[in-house]
């Protein structure tokens, strides 16, 4: 996956580059609409993330000529306008979603995610370990003749073990990583989603084991 | 009150006084069509009885030194002409009665005048016009002045003169009506660029601000000039509070929109639990201000569009759906299922689209917010006498609050200070519903957990 964040505060445009890196996605950063422009002719991007005031000109009239261009690439912008209307109106302007600044960075995440699955996906979500083929987009889990649908959170969890297939993961990095913020969750929680996990992937090749004081990894059976 | 009367209309007044100058020209018509009617008829019985006086006269004769006369029959019967009025004559030659009645005055003339001479007096009960003529008869050697006195009554002449007074009522009550009724057409053309002008201002949207271009007569444009004036100034003062408020969001939301992204950053690659707890602290404040500074912001623009609805068709079928997919992803995170029970067929109402919006993502919003994990949140929408929308979630309710106090501001439910909230959703949804006319209903689930309320919408 690789994302274009089109922003012009360079503080929030490094801040959120750092946080896509955490999650192990590229992003390249443009700060105007010049360099945006470049950036889309010689790159092909999976997403846009489009601030509205930029120093060279509006964002949405970059949405415009991206559109009028037949531009398939998915964008979602990211507003500090409240204004309703405005918002209607992006989404009229052929953006894909929008998402208004200060916003959690899971919820970015999973607008992001829901424009690329609507959006069809490119193959390469796939993810394989032993005979499972784990796809993100479609959110799906598939071995032999079997396919099981994970809900979101399962997803999430599927997604950080299968970036790193036989390395512990910490329960608090697991936690930070389905709850939110606004969330007060015991550590426990995460047990309840890798029981889940652990039954969708039950007849598979691959098991989530737990590793006594430290956490979770997913190995061979 | 004392304003409304006050105010009086201008096509009222024109078509007043049009009416009083009718009535006073109608007036005066009258009395001059009776003026001149009557004297012309009492010339006429002038003329006759003139002539009767004259031919009697010119009937006198002298024999053997005395004054005679062979009274013309025509003399009389010319009287009868104009009406079967009583006719007196009296002939005196030498103060003695020749014929006649004798007790018949003779009026007060010039004896040697031999113009005849007119009056009006009273004879026998009766009015009487009176011509009295002087002729001198020769008799021989010497002249006698010899008076003809000719009156007839004024009972003809009355009649002919109620005959032309009603006669010129008749017209002139005729005058007046067609008068006013033309000075109706008169005011109601008068006001009709009034009216135009009215009607193009009152048509407007509440954002329409665009300057006022109806075809005005001259006399309207300074009002129009003015009037334009001011819309461009409200507009500009409109844009520029706009523009600030973007403005002032913009430069408030992109500062905590970097603290908050650093901060996720920094809280990631923290090890020890209690930085950690700080910084999610952190967090919360920054979400905790930018959600009060929106909640705010979008609380003063519906209390705003409120006061004047930009009305359009809305299906609320599509409206619900819209917001639903809008939301899907942030219920996805915490796995919420979203159970929509819309109606078939399109549930079209008129109102306000960006207000119907706020109130139901507010709605929404709640729900999903008190929301735990793997829950369901219902959304229905029936059809009967009016629309009701119904949200109902899984959630912790409202801790024995009173329902019917949550849509005051910044109150919130009794059992909620652990999530970050404004106070303010219910009663942004509760001002969007009440300018429709209609009405919020908040309840508890009736399964006895989480939180149900009702957008009710009139059908238009």
């Amino acid at each position: 996956m690789r994302f274009l964040l089109v922003e012009d505060n360079r503080q929030l445009a490094k801040a959120l580059c750092e946080r896509f890196a955490l999650d192990g996605h590229v992003v390249d950063r443009a700060h105007d609409l010049t360099s945006a422009q470049t950036s889309i002719r010689t790159v092909a991007y999976d997403l846009i993330l489009l601030d509205i005031m930029l120093p060279d000109g509006d964002g949405r009239d970059f949405l415009k000529t991206h559109r009028n261009r037949q531009g398939k690439t998915p964008i979602i912008v990211l507003t500090a306008r409240s204004e309703i209307s405005d918002r209607i109106s992006v989404l009229d302007l052929g953006a894909d979603d929008y998402i208004i600044k200060p916003f959690d960075f899971a919820e970015l995440e999973a607008r992001c995610r829901a424009v690329l699955r609507r959006q069809g996906g490119s193959g390469n979500n796939e993810k394989k370990f032993a005979d499972i083929i784990f796809d993100s987009n479609k959110g799906t889990l598939c071995f032999g003749e079997h396919v099981e649908d994970l809900r979101n959170r399962e997803l999430r969890l599927l997604e950080v073990f299968f970036s790193s297939p036989n390395q512990i993961f910490a329960k608090t990095y697991l936690m930070d990583r389905l709850f939110s913020f606004a969330e007060d969750v015991s550590e426990n929680a995460i047990e309840v989603y890798v029981g889940r996990v652990r039954k969708k992937l039950a007849g598979s090749g691959a098991k989530i084991e737990t590793v006594r004081g430290i956490g979770y990894r997913m190995v061979q059976n | 009150m004392e304003l409304g009367q006050k105010r009086r209309s201008i096509r009222w007044r024109l078509v007043i006084q049009l009416s009083i100058i009718a009535a006073v020209m109608s007036l005066a018509f009258f009395l001059a069509v009776r003026a001149v009617a009557e004297q012309a008829a009492a010339d006429t019985q002038d003329d006759i009885l003139a002539a009767s006086a004259t031919s009697i006269a010119d009937a006198l004769y002298s024999e053997r030194g005395e004054v005679r006369l062979e009274l013309p029959y025509s003399a009389l019967s010319m009287l009868g002409t104009i009406s079967e009025d009583q006719v007196f004559y009296r002939i005196v030659a030498n103060d003695v009665t020749l014929t006649g009645y004798d007790d018949l005055a003779i009026p007060a003339a010039q004896d040697h005048s031999r113009t005849p001479v007119f009056s009006t007096t009273t004879y026998r009960g009766a009015e009487v016009r009176t011509v009295a003529m002087s002729r001198a008869v020769s008799t021989g050697n010497l002249a006698q002045d010899v008076t003809v006195v000719v009156a007839q009554t004024r009972l003809g002449l009355a009649a002919t003169s109620s005959r032309i007074t009603s006669s010129a009522t008749a017209v002139a009550v005729g005058f007046f009506l067609v008068a006013t009724l033309l000075s109706l057409f008169a005011a109601q053309s008068a006001v009709t660029p009034l009216n135009r002008l009215t009607k193009s201002v009152t048509r407007r949207g509440p954002n329409d601000l665009r300057p006022v271009v109806s075809e005005i007569p001259s006399e309207l444009v300074p009002l129009v000039d003015a009037l334009n004036g001011f819309l461009a100034r409200l507009r500009a003062s409109l844009t520029r509070s706009e523009e600030f408020i973007v403005e002032a969001a913009h430069r408030i939301r992109t500062p905590l929109a970097t603290v908050r992204t650093q901060a996720e950053v920094v809280y990631r690659q923290m090890e020890k639990p209690k930085n950690k707890r700080s910084v999610r602290e952190m967090i919360r404040a920054v979400d905790e201000s930018s959600r009060s500074a929106g909640q705010l912001l979008e609380h003063a623009m519906v209390s705003l569009r409120t006061d004047q609805l930009d009305t359009q068709e809305i299906d609320l079928v599509d409206l619900m759906g819209d917001i639903c997919e809008r939301v899907r992803p942030t219920c996805d995170l915490k796995d919420i299922h979203l159970n929509l029970d819309l109606c078939a067929q399109p549930a079209k109402i008129l109102g306000d689209p960006i207000l119907l919006q706020s109130a139901v993502h507010n709605i929404l919003d709640n729900a999903i917010k008190y929301s735990p994990a793997d829950s369901t949140i219902t959304l229905s929408l029936e059809k009967g006498d009016s629309y009701r929308m119904t949200f109902s979630d899984q959630g912790r309710g409202f801790g024995g609050a009173d329902p019917a106090n949550l849509v005051h501001r910044f109150t919130r439910g009794a059992n909620v200070s652990d999530i970050i909230g404004s106070g303010l959703g219910l009663t942004i949804a509760d001002e969007v519903v009440r300018a429709h006319n209609g009405y919020l209903e908040i309840k508890q689930n009736k399964e006895g957990i989480g939180a149900c309320v009702s957008l009710v919408l009139p059908v238009s």
